[in-house]
Order: structure tokens, then sequence, then C-alpha cells
């Protein structure tokens, strides 16, 4: 029929649109190498073991958000005794205290936007913000 | 009985994937090999089958019946129930992929006391099938981070927009919720209505059961069993750049979720889910109905050498005169 030419079209047009992140990720020269944040050097224990932390951190602070807002309670007793505060930007930022090279590439990395940061502020931008 | 052996064979198959991902010689075939054979099956299997539609003959327009035909002036056409130009068809095309206008007219006959046969309209398959489709659409295009680095920009914003009531952490995607309770649905719907249940064949369950696995799984690594999910990227990347590798990171219902969309894909061109690009080739969606304005010519008709009755007339003219027979020509 005279249709095969616009059949044979949108067949290559398919292709090309289905492999696309193959000519993307071509162009944009990218390997499968990961985002390497930047870890703190003074301090060696977090408030929970890495595994848990790499894939549960956002329950932990949203659970943490919930008692201090919520229900008053300030402290938080972790896995190995310690107890923190609970402050993102108090305990959590203290040792990994560059947002941007820690929090900031995961996060884009995997294509993130964690709400945190509507409400909190990177102690880093406020100082340079203040001059 | 389908419905049962279906259900099994998906979660045998998933249950293979969970003991493959842990057993060390066996992650590179689950989390490498299968994959891009995966891939190959699928690109050279859609491009075959829709090659071999497109070299099968459409000698004439199929006239549909839900619309008027363009005819006189003083006569209203349907223009997109039955469409004249290009324009009409291609319209016509778009409400059809993008809104799956034909589950629209669905239809559901119940007999009431009475006896009294009674029709009405039936919506629930449409907008099931609208509710899956959509989603599916969707959470293809938020997997795209996982495959693209940097990440595109309409790729978070569609992230965005999927989590916009920001419940929980990770956010809850409203896609996910919706494509569980539409594929739901759709195997209630199959199991409810003797008449659907009867008709309802194993490669139906079959591809059912292996989506409702395969976003199962999904939501289960993204709500509750999480994995590492930079690790989960750079075996991704690691695939689509060509140097694949299988981080240590990864694990079990990772390898779940993976086996069962290669799965998937590779059985896109033995199946019925071949309408993802069939559905543009319906012949009685695509082609005007314009039969009457233009004259289509049946393209395989050989040029047949004729013997007319005038000229077999002519040629026995002396004969047919000897016998005394009537003549068309004297």
């Amino acid at each position: 029929m005279r249709d095969k030419g616009l059949i044979f079209a949108g067949l290559v047009f398919f292709l090309v649109l289905i492999t696309f992140p193959v000519w993307y990720d071509l162009a944009a020269g990218t390997t499968s190498k990961g985002p390497d944040p930047k870890l703190p050097t003074a301090e060696k224990d977090c408030v929970a073991p890495v595994e848990y932390m790499r894939t549960s951190h956002m329950d932990l602070l949203l659970s943490w958000r919930d008692q201090v807002v919520r229900q008053d309670r300030l402290t938080y007793k972790a896995f190995d005794g310690k107890t923190y505060d609970m402050r993102l930007t108090g305990t959590c930022l203290k040792c990994h205290t560059n947002k941007e090279e820690f929090c900031d590439r995961c996060h884009a990395y995997a294509g993130v936007a964690p709400y945190c940061w509507e409400c909190h502020i990177d102690p880093a931008l406020a100082q340079r913000s203040r001059g | 009985m389908n419905a049962l052996l279906s259900l099994i064979v998906v979660l045998v198959l998933g249950a293979l994937a969970y003991v493959g991902g842990s057993v060390e010689g066996l992650r590179t075939l689950f989390g490498v090999i299968i994959p891009y054979a995966a891939i190959l099956t699928f690109l050279v299997g859609v491009a075959y089958r829709v090659v071999r539609w497109a070299l099968s003959p459409v000698p004439f327009r199929i006239t549909t019946t839900c619309g008027q035909q363009k005819s006189l002036p003083w006569m209203k056409a349907g223009y997109l129930e039955s469409p004249y130009t290009t324009l009409g068809v291609t319209l016509r095309m778009a409400l059809e992929v993008l809104l799956f206008r034909s589950l629209f007219r669905n239809t559901k006959a119940e007999l009431r006391s009475g006896p009294q046969l009674v029709y009405g309209e039936n919506k629930y398959l449409w907008l099931a099938a609208l509710a899956f489709h959509w989603s599916f659409l969707i959470i293809f295009l938020r997997h795209l981070r996982f495959f693209m680095q940097p990440v595109p920009a309409f790729v978070n914003l569609l992230s965005d927009a999927d989590g916009f009531f920001q419940i929980g952490a990770p956010v809850l995607y409203l896609t996910d919720v919706f494509i569980l309770a539409a594929l739901g649905y759709l195997l209630w719907r199959r199991f409810r209505d003797p008449q659907v249940r009867y008709i309802s064949l194993f490669t139906d369950y079959f591809a059912l059961f292996l989506l409702i696995g395969l976003a199962g799984s999904g939501v289960l690594m993204r709500y509750f069993f999480r994995p590492d999910i930079v690790a989960v990227k750079e075996l991704a990347l690691g695939l689509v750049t060509f140097t694949p590798a299988v981080p240590v990171q990864v694990g079990g219902l990772f390898f779940v979720h993976l086996f069962l969309l290669s799965l998937l894909i590779a059985y896109f061109p033995f199946s019925k889910l071949m309408h993802f690009a069939g559905v543009f080739l319906s012949p009685t969606r695509n082609l005007a109905n314009n039969n009457r304005a233009k004259r289509h010519v049946n393209p395989w008709d050989y040029p047949v050498k004729v013997h007319t009755y005038a000229e077999w007339e002519e040629e026995f003219h002396d004969k047919i005169k000897a016998a005394g027979l009537p003549m068309e020509k004297e």
C-alpha cells in the first residue's frame, strides 16, 4: 500500500525514541560512575549503621520531624547507645558540613528532590549570604 | 485454571530471580545477560512484526458504521467517527490512541426479571484501561532517572508532579496507587463475569500477573524494602552505556523487578501486547472513509485480457447467422 513509507518512518521513529537514553548518555559522555558524596573525616559513627542510612535515612528524618514537632521529644537514642539531638541542621549537618557535596550529589544523581530545604536552611548558604 | 496456572508461573519466575540475585554466579546472568537479551528480543521482534504488517496489502477502505459518511452537502457528516480527510483520520487516531475511544463505547447486556434484556453503558473497562496505560507511561518516563545522567529536567518535573501530595518519605507517587488499583480491577473483571472468564486465556492472565508482579515489586522496593538506589542506578547506567557491572549492594527484590521486566519486554513481540504498535495499523481507524469521492483500485489487480460479448459475436458472426440465432448487432 501507499502507507508503507509512513509505517517504516514510524517504526524508525519509535526505535530511536525507545533507545533515547543510549544516545543521551553517549552525547553527555556519561559513565556508570557513582555520585561519590563527600564523607566527613572527623567523625566515624553516624546515628544508625551505614547500610540503614543509605537506604532509609528519609524514614529516620521523617520520624525525627514527627517526634520533635508533634510529640515534643527532642533526643534520639542511637543503635550504639549514644544520644543525639533530633535536628537536621544541628546534628546531621554538624558532621556532614557541606550539603552540596553530601546531600545534593546523591539526590541529583538519583533524581530526588527532598522538601527538607523548604523549611530548613543550609548553614553554609546562610553564612555566604550574610557575607 | 488458566488464572491459577499463570499465577504459579509468574510466582515461580519471580522466586527464580530472587534466588538468582543472591547466588554469586547467577548475578551477571540475571543482571546483565537476560536484560540485554530481552531488549534485543524486543527491538528485533517489534521491528519484524511491524514490517510484516506493513507488507500485507490493504486493498479497500473499510467504512465504519459509527458515523455518517460525507455525501451530499445538506447531510451532516460525522467528521470524527467517519472522517473524510487525513486530518480527520489523524484526529480519530489520536482519540483512539490517547483516550481509547473504542472502549468508551463498551456496553453491557443484562437479563432482568420479566424476562427483559437491558443494555447499558459500561465505562469501567475504559476507565481502568485509561488509568493503567497512562500510569504505566508516566512510571516508564519516571524510570528514565535511572538510565540518564544528568537526569533531564522533564523527568524531575514528572516525578515532582506525581509526588505532589508529599505523603511520607520517599513521597508516595499517585501513579503507583492508580496502576495497582487499575490492574486489580482488570483482573477482578476477568473473574467476576462468567462470560469474560470463559473467553479469558492463559496469556490474558499471564500478562496481567506479570504486570502486577512488576508494579508490585516496584512498590515494595520503593516504600518497604528499599535497595541502595545509587547502586541500582549504577547498574542501569552500566547497561545503557554498554559497560555492564552488577554492584554488590543490589539485592534479591531488585532482581525480581528486573527479571519480570525482562520477561515482559521479551514477551512483547510474541503476544497481544503488540497492540501498542498494532493500534496504529487498525484498518477501521486509520483509513479515511472516502470510497465515494475517490476511486481506489485494487493494487494487485492483474491486467486481465478480456473478450467482450460484442467481440465474440463479431468473431462468430457467420456461424451464428447460419444457425439462425438472433444477434444484438444487426
